[in-house]
């Protein structure tokens, strides 16, 4: 296993929790798409202009600003679990990480710096991102075009004066640009007005993704809003248009939080403590209960019936109770039963070093059942 | 059960609602409540990458233009609609016409309104090429044993670096 303290901020600096609406957004990610002139595309490449592109990222990265303090690792020369916990901290896809069929590539690698970073030889020779905590589009692109300006200045981009920037998929053509927004919508779930809220998302060209992004499912009521098109706009029109979107959404979901507490408040305030007494006592937890009852907490905190406890602590979570993170904290490859009583543990651990406050709703339903 | 609204079809959509604390439960079929835009489960939308295959493929398609090649990356049409990726920069140029209509297809625009790009100044470029190219040739030159090119290669590096 490699020596994860190597990285800058481990690569996380947005779990901190800081930034714009962070009880209902987690992070903003940007990412930029971009290949280099005169060499094929990475999955028609040869192994050899693969380690070019590599070479060539190497060669710049002394020279510029952005990638000071940049760890780079050698996807392919990476054990399977340090992989999948790269994946699982969302530093690179399941693509890069080598998860999915074709497995790894060679000379596939990612440049992780403190809020950014550059993933090599993807479907896209360079793929550049930013993350930043909470709703924060403009410091995001602010820091990623900046990147960019100075990673094209050295390494000659495939640009076409009318389609833009070429990149491997048609589908990201043009800005290259894919926004996604972390956000957690227990309240318009519970309500059943997500549909609504997803369906309008799509007919707007947008469209959203689950936890681990691309092809994953949503669990605990955690999604990623992004743009679908990436061709036509400016960069900064795209991020806008998805900003004012969510913004939007972030509404709905906290007048859906006020209908539920108003109508169902007994309801939701013991489900909201079951979920806290469960990852606070119990002894095996599966990933998707951690996921679900850590997003009734988050609601709790939300809602103020738990504070003293922060976003920071519970973003922590989020991640850290993560199969290939519970292994790597354990110094070896848990199975999923020893994966489970490990959770409970870390989740039991994590809670009980917290003191937080706990508080009932005055006006709320239990007058009602008195 | 018949669905509360239309009375027609079987319900299979069951809501159970809380007004004011109270429960009630309501019986949909399908098209009433996909009407009323209640979805039963929380999915993920398909892949980007599905519609747009799907998008590729429903092009007209002749001959003459499936066969047509990539120069650069040696690449087909069909090739394309196999995978979905394109092969190199190139491909862009080699079925320009083809990709203008996906692309429109797909984004409904085809011209770039984004940031535009000036590569790299020359000198930065030159030096950059020849290094690359210098390790790709010392590279080969040790792989195929010739010592004595890789040592001159390997001094000639140095001298550029």
């Amino acid at each position: 296993m490699f020596d994860l303290s190597l990285l800058p901020e481990g690569g996380l600096k947005w779990l901190h929790g800081t930034g714009d609406h962070r009880d209902v957004v987690l992070s903003t990610r940007i990412r930029l798409a971009r290949n280099i002139e005169g060499i094929a595309f990475p999955s028609r490449s040869r192994e050899g202009e693969r380690l070019r592109v590599l070479q060539l990222m190497k060669d710049a990265q002394p020279h510029v600003a952005g990638l000071k303090g940049a760890v780079l690792l050698r996807m392919d020369q990476l054990e399977p679990n340090d992989r999948q916990l790269l994946h699982e901290r969302h530093l690179v896809s399941k693509e890069l990480a080598g998860l999915e069929a074709s497995g790894v590539r060679g000379a596939s690698a990612v440049l992780v710096g403190e809020s950014s970073g550059v993933m090599i030889n993807e479907e896209d020779h360079l793929r550049l991102q930013a993350v930043h905590a909470g709703l924060a589009p403009r410091e995001a692109i602010d820091q990623l075009l900046a990147l960019d300006r100075e990673i094209g200045s050295r390494v000659p981009y495939a640009y076409h004066d009318e389609f833009g920037f070429l990149t491997s998929c048609p589908t990201n053509t043009g800005t290259g640009l894919r926004v996604s927004m972390l956000i957690h919508l227990p309240g318009l779930v519970l309500t059943k007005e997500i549909g609504k809220v997803l369906s309008g998302l799509q007919a707007m060209g947008l469209t959203y993704r689950g936890w681990y992004g691309e092809g994953s499912e949503v669990v605990g009521n955690f999604f990623q809003f992004s743009n679908q098109m990436t061709l036509g706009r400016s960069e900064e029109a795209l991020v806008d248009e998805l900003q004012r979107v969510v913004r939007h959404v972030i509404e709905r979901e906290h007048e859906a939080r006020r209908v539920l507490w108003r109508d169902a408040g007994y309801i939701i305030e013991d489900k909201l403590w079951r979920a806290y007494g469960t990852l606070r006592f119990a002894r095996s937890l599966t990933f998707d209960e951690a996921m679900n009852y850590l997003s009734g907490v988050r609601l709790a905190v939300g809602l103020q019936l738990i504070t003293g406890l922060s976003v920071s602590t519970l973003n922590k979570l989020l991640i850290f109770c993560q199969g290939a993170h519970l292994s790597y904290a354990e110094g070896r490859v848990l199975k999923d039963h020893e994966a489970n009583i490990a959770r409970a543990r870390y989740v039991r651990e994590a809670l009980g070093a917290e003191s937080p406050e706990f508080t009932g709703h005055s006006d709320g339903p239990q007058s009602r059942d008195t | 059960m018949l669905c509360d609204e239309c009375r027609e079809h079987d319900a299979s959509v069951h809501l159970t609602k809380l007004v004011r604390g109270e429960v009630a439960q309501e019986h949909l079929c399908a098209q009433c409540a996909a009407a009323r835009g209640i979805t039963t489960t929380v999915t993920t939308p398909k892949s980007v990458l599905g519609e747009f295959l799907h998008a590729v493929q429903q092009q007209e398609v002749t001959d003459a233009s499936e066969s047509t090649r990539c120069s650069f990356c040696n690449m087909t049409l069909k090739d394309f609609r196999t995978s979905g990726r394109l092969g190199c920069a190139q491909c862009y140029t080699a079925f320009e016409g083809r990709l203008r209509e996906l692309l429109l297809r797909v984004h409904r625009h085809s011209q770039h309104q984004g940031r535009r790009y000036m590569p790299p100044a020359s000198h930065i470029l030159e030096q950059a090429t020849t290094v690359g190219e210098l390790r790709d040739r010392l590279q080969r030159a040790i792989f195929n044993e010739e010592f004595e090119l890789a040592a001159s290669l390997r001094d000639k590096l140095k001298d550029v670096e």
